[in-house]
């Protein structure tokens, strides 16, 4: 347990120091926001109505971003096979990755987000649901991209390999989050199991996806 | 035959399942031959799999 | 006693039983779409869709093979992780680029399907878009095979996404559906029409035909795999035994 705390420490003081990552996660986040009126026009009603998909899709590609160096900087520096003969298991090293770059990306995104709401004309009523939903929702894409980052550890084009792998596996995710926004702005009955499903996903990825991601990074060390 | 107004559609949906489902055995067909083939090549030049070791499939993992 | 999967662990006893049986599924093949052509066109019109309920006859049957030959990735996947079957990894392999060939041609016939019907050749059907979402499933499975080298790596972690990938897919259909059942605006559906006994015969014998084609052709790709396999180790020896020589002729 306390290997398991330790790590994840080291990755926030490790992403902490760098900042970069954060930061370009961040702005990434921010510049797709920009693009899209600037793209679409600014037809305020038009904006309302497409905010909260725009800001869950570009919230899932600037995570994307940062999702292929999970475990690569811990395989060329050695540590990932110290770490997977050590005191903790697999699945529990990927938990950790995984709650890491929550921390480190899925959380600051989720915290932007109702701030990039303004860019977008986002109805009043929808901000909280907006930050609800990603604050249950974003785990699951840490999670789930810990088993794409494990499986696409030592591939060629590994980064866009695991854009391509992971979006599918994140459709849920984004109509979960998206329906709970919008049927809380209709004040819909479908807000409560849309948001419960949403939740229910995120912690099913917390327990399954470590295991399948500890099951590739045992392959992938060998 | 008259398919009715949508005719052009229906024609071209089989047209398209016959196309890709030809070109899918046309690929198929050609690939074993060529593997084929360069296992011939491969005996033809004596080399031979080592079926006395341990290994006797090596073709498989 | 060995069971069936068993028995059939051997290459070579695979690839002589499948030489066998190839011909007679593939003739069954034939005379199956035959049939079933000849039924489809035959049949009467549908009262909602006129002749356009023909794309049907080869629309439902690629969507069913598309989800099956996922399952039969999955299943192989499965056989490999956990029974380490030998054959498990070629008939993966073999069954990914037939699988992802026939929800393609499901992609193109619901497309030409539904211009004729909505007006437009895509809406968004919730049954259309979750095989949308299965295709890039399958081409992410070929995708991460040819992206790492080590065979035997590539085969073990291709089963794993296989795997998840089969887990995700009933939640990722789920979705789909939630998705257009909460939409505001009005949802267009590729509804099937009314299957009447008429038009349901046909489509069974299309469905039957097909799927022996799918197996037909499964079989052939693992046998070319397994050929393939072949060629490879054949190439390696060569290159022993070359640099065997060459050591030789060292000393």
């Amino acid at each position: 347990m306390s290997t398991f705390v330790e790590l994840v420490r080291r990755d926030l003081r490790l992403a902490w120091r760098e900042g970069g990552t954060i930061g370009v996660a961040l702005g990434f986040y921010l510049v797709v926001v920009t693009m899209l009126p600037l793209g679409i026009g600014p037809d305020l009603n038009l904006l309302t109505r497409i905010a909260p998909g725009v800001l869950w899709v570009a919230l899932l590609l600037a995570a994307l971003l940062s999702l292929g160096r999970m475990f690569e900087t811990d395989l060329e520096d050695g540590s990932l096979e110290v770490l997977a003969t050590g005191p903790l298991p697999l699945a529990g090293l990927a938990a950790a990755k995984s709650l890491a770059h929550w921390l480190t990306t899925g959380l600051p995104l989720a915290a932007l987000a109702p701030l990039l709401g303004l860019l977008l004309n986002l109805e009043p009523e929808a901000y909280g649901v907006l930050a609800a939903s990603m604050l249950a929702g974003t785990p699951a894409v840490s999670f789930l991209g810990a088993v794409g980052a494990a499986l696409t550890l030592r591939a060629r084009r590994g980064g866009m390999l695991l854009a391509f792998l992971m979006l599918p596996l994140f459709v849920p995710t984004l109509v979960f989050g998206i329906e709970a926004i919008r049927a809380a702005t209709l004040g819909s009955a479908a807000f409560v199991p849309s948001f419960l499903i949403l939740c229910a996903i995120s912690l099913a990825s917390l327990v399954l996806a470590p295991l399948a991601a500890a099951a590739a990074l045992r392959l992938q060390l060998q | 035959m008259d398919l009715g107004p949508h005719a052009a559609f229906i024609w071209a949906a089989y047209a398209a399942v016959v196309v890709v489902l030809a070109a899918l055995i046309a690929w198929l067909a050609l690939d074993g031959r060529r593997q084929q083939q360069l296992i011939d090549e491969f005996e033809a030049r004596g080399v031979r799999r080592r079926s006395r070791h341990a290994g006797e499939h090596p073709e498989i993992g | 006693m060995q069971t069936f999967t068993q028995r059939l662990a051997n290459p070579t006893r695979f690839m002589a039983l499948s030489g066998q049986l190839l011909p007679w599924i593939g003739g069954l093949a034939c005379a199956l779409i035959a049939m079933g052509l000849v039924m489809a066109f035959t049949a009467p019109l549908d009262y909602q869709q006129g002749h356009a309920a023909k794309i049907m006859f080869v629309h439902v049957p690629s969507a069913w093979l598309s989800m099956a030959g996922y399952a039969l990735i999955a299943a192989s996947s499965f056989g490999l992780l956990v029974f380490r079957h030998p054959l498990a990894d070629v008939s993966a392999k073999a069954a990914a680029p037939i699988g992802a060939t026939f929800t393609l041609l499901c992609l193109v016939t619901g497309m030409l399907w539904g211009k004729p019907m909505w007006g437009a050749y895509w809406v968004w059907d919730p049954r259309l878009t979750s095989v949308l979402i299965l295709f890039f499933l399958y081409l992410g499975l070929i995708a991460l095979r040819a992206s790492i080298e080590d065979e035997a790596l590539a085969a073990k972690l291709t089963a794993i996404l296989a795997i998840v990938g089969i887990v995700m897919l009933p939640v990722i259909k789920f979705s789909v559906e939630w998705n257009s059942l909460h939409q505001p605006a009005s949802v267009m559906r590729l509804g099937a029409p009314t299957i009447h006994p008429s038009l349901l015969w046909p489509l069974l014998v299309m469905a039957a035909g097909m799927t022996a084609l799918f197996a037909a052709l499964h079989l052939k790709a693992m046998r070319n795999e397994i050929l393939r396999r072949r060629v490879k180790a054949l190439r390696a020896v060569e290159v022993e035994a070359a640099g065997g020589l060459a050591s030789q002729a060292a000393e």
